[in-house]
């Protein structure tokens, strides 16, 4: 009879302000997809971190003029380097071989390209990818050799576009999540004034705080709630017609996003909307109209 | 049953105490008149007895319990064993005469079995019998102070309280409200009631404490309004 009772209160102020409700959820919503979309972001930059730091290299390119000499010496110091796990010597030719394998579909762009163009290098895999530095500062000292390059400062640009990326949405679920919690704040209040006889009269024939309360503060989780979910379907549609849909081939790239990181966003927005916005009811409650 | 020791409450920004040093000692099925000229503090008891408000100083004792003091989860419980009335009525506009009697036992968790078993018993005793279903805009000043008086003592309350209840009401039906209280003060409530209706003081007959700028000026038994 009371869980009935304090139901339909909850609808019934939920629907008494129905335009302030709507314009809570969908604020609600759009704070609630960024926070998803950039919690799954910083999911994916890790995922991709362990993924590739294990396999990318460390590429040294030799001058079109090395001597065998340069040659020998560079490879024996590398065979003989606590650092280096593995590494593997790439001829012109070789080269020429990789690079018409990696860019099959351009052939203008293969055809333009002779096999003497493409530099001689050392392909080599550290043992611990972070101490790039420290093999580049030996190497760079060698004749013979033009240039140093770590795939992983390549990498680091994607990682910083979409760190960029995550901090945005970031951004945009705090400012989304601001004006969602003072719309809630709102809510509550005209909620409260709304049925002020209904709280005085509950208050001086002692109904307990909790059941004065518990309506207002169950409606702003209630809107929480259904922010979370619609959230939720943003962030599958996302997934279904974004990620698998127009942005496939960028996610060929990237590792991709799992249906069940996805999954894993529902209990957590659900979890953020609803006690964000109970708790925000009910400090409304207690200091703007001291109920 | 009721102690007041000392009481003073000064209202922040006030010059002057709304009470100053009170005392007094209601005992339990007592029927009490406040009187005093307005803004002389009277319904400020009423307040205190409540607990809306704390005591500046002095001790407020109610049922047994220390009320000053009292936690403010623990304000709900004791409000429960106190009835309330006031001059305004204070109904719900959009419920019946039965659902205002019912509403003030459903938000204190009785079931709906026992509002429809007290309720139109309770209704019966203060003479609305045939009108539950009527809303307070259907009924007289005098019949919408009955259904509060009903809301009141619903919960077999061992105080009531009642803050001018004859105050928006014609002389008659005043005296019909108050034979009502008499009523329940006869079932061994205490009732306390501050006034400044001399008709109905002098006609009652019973204990006055007049209050005057804050301090009681007049403690009588049988007192009059005078």
């Amino acid at each position: 009879m009371r869980a009935k009772y304090v139901l339909s209160e909850v609808f019934m102020g939920l629907w008494r302000n129905v335009t302030m409700t709507v314009a809570m959820i969908i604020t609600m919503a759009v704070s609630l997809t960024m926070l998803g979309a950039s919690v799954l972001m910083l999911m994916q930059v890790n995922n991709m971190k362990v993924f590739f730091y294990d396999k990318i290299q460390v590429s040294i390119f030799l001058k079109k003029d090395v001597s065998p000499d340069q040659r020998t010496a560079i490879e024996s110091a590398l065979k003989s380097d606590p650092l280096v796990k593995e590494y593997t010597h790439e001829t012109k030719e070789q080269a020429y071989e990789n690079f018409k394998t990696m860019f099959r579909d351009a052939p203008d762009l293969v055809n333009a390209v002779k096999p003497d163009t493409l530099p001689e290098a050392f392909r080599v895999s550290l043992h611990d990818p972070e101490e790039y530095q420290k093999a580049y500062d030996k190497y760079k000292t060698f004749d013979g050799i033009n240039d140093i390059v770590d795939q992983r400062r390549l990498l680091g640009k994607i990682f910083g576009i979409l760190g960029a990326l995550q901090n945005m949405a970031l951004v945009i679920a705090v400012v989304q999540g601001l004006a969602a919690l003072l719309l809630v704040a709102n809510t509550i209040q005209v909620a409260a004034y709304s049925k002020r006889r209904e709280v005085a009269v509950m208050k001086l024939v002692g109904a307990s705080n909790w059941f004065v309360q518990a309506p207002f503060v169950l409606e702003a989780a209630f809107a929480g709630l259904i922010g979370s979910i619609i959230a939720f379907i943003a962030l599958v549609i996302a997934k279904r017609f974004l990620i698998d849909g127009s942005l496939s081939v960028l996610t060929e790239l990237l590792t991709p996003v799992p249906w069940r990181n996805i999954l894993l966003m529902l209990p957590l927005l659900a979890g953020v909307g609803t006690l964000v916005n109970s708790i925000t009811g009910w400090i409304t409650l207690r200091f703007y109209l001291r109920i | 049953m009721i102690r007041l020791e000392h009481v003073t409450k000064t209202y922040p920004k006030a010059s002057r105490p709304s009470l100053d040093e009170v005392s007094v000692s209601i005992e339990k099925g007592d029927f009490v008149f406040f009187i005093g000229p307005s803004g002389s503090g009277k319904s400020t008891i009423i307040k205190l007895l409540l607990r809306e408000i704390q005591p500046t100083r002095g001790k407020v004792n109610v049922n047994g319990r220390e009320v000053g003091s009292m936690r403010s989860w623990k304000i709900s419980g004791f409000r429960r064993s106190i009835g309330c009335v006031f001059q305004d009525f204070r109904l719900l506009p959009n419920r019946t005469a039965y659902e205002n009697v019912a509403f003030a036992l459903e938000v204190i968790g009785k079931s709906k079995a026992v509002a429809r078993r007290v309720v139109p018993e309770v209704l019966e005793l203060v003479g609305l019998g045939g009108k539950e279903h009527r809303y307070p805009h259907e009924l007289s000043g005098g019949e919408q102070q009955r259904v509060a008086v009903a809301r009141a003592f619903v919960n077999r309350p061992l105080i009531l309280l009642a803050d001018e209840p004859t105050g928006n009401l014609d002389p008659d039906t005043s005296i019909e409200i108050m034979r009502l209280l008499d009523r329940i003060n006869r079932t061994g409530t205490t009732v306390v009631m501050v006034t400044h209706d001399s008709n109905i003081v002098n006609q009652m007959r019973r204990r006055v404490v007049e209050i005057d700028n804050g301090r009681i000026v007049r403690d009588q038994p049988r007192g009059v309004y005078g």
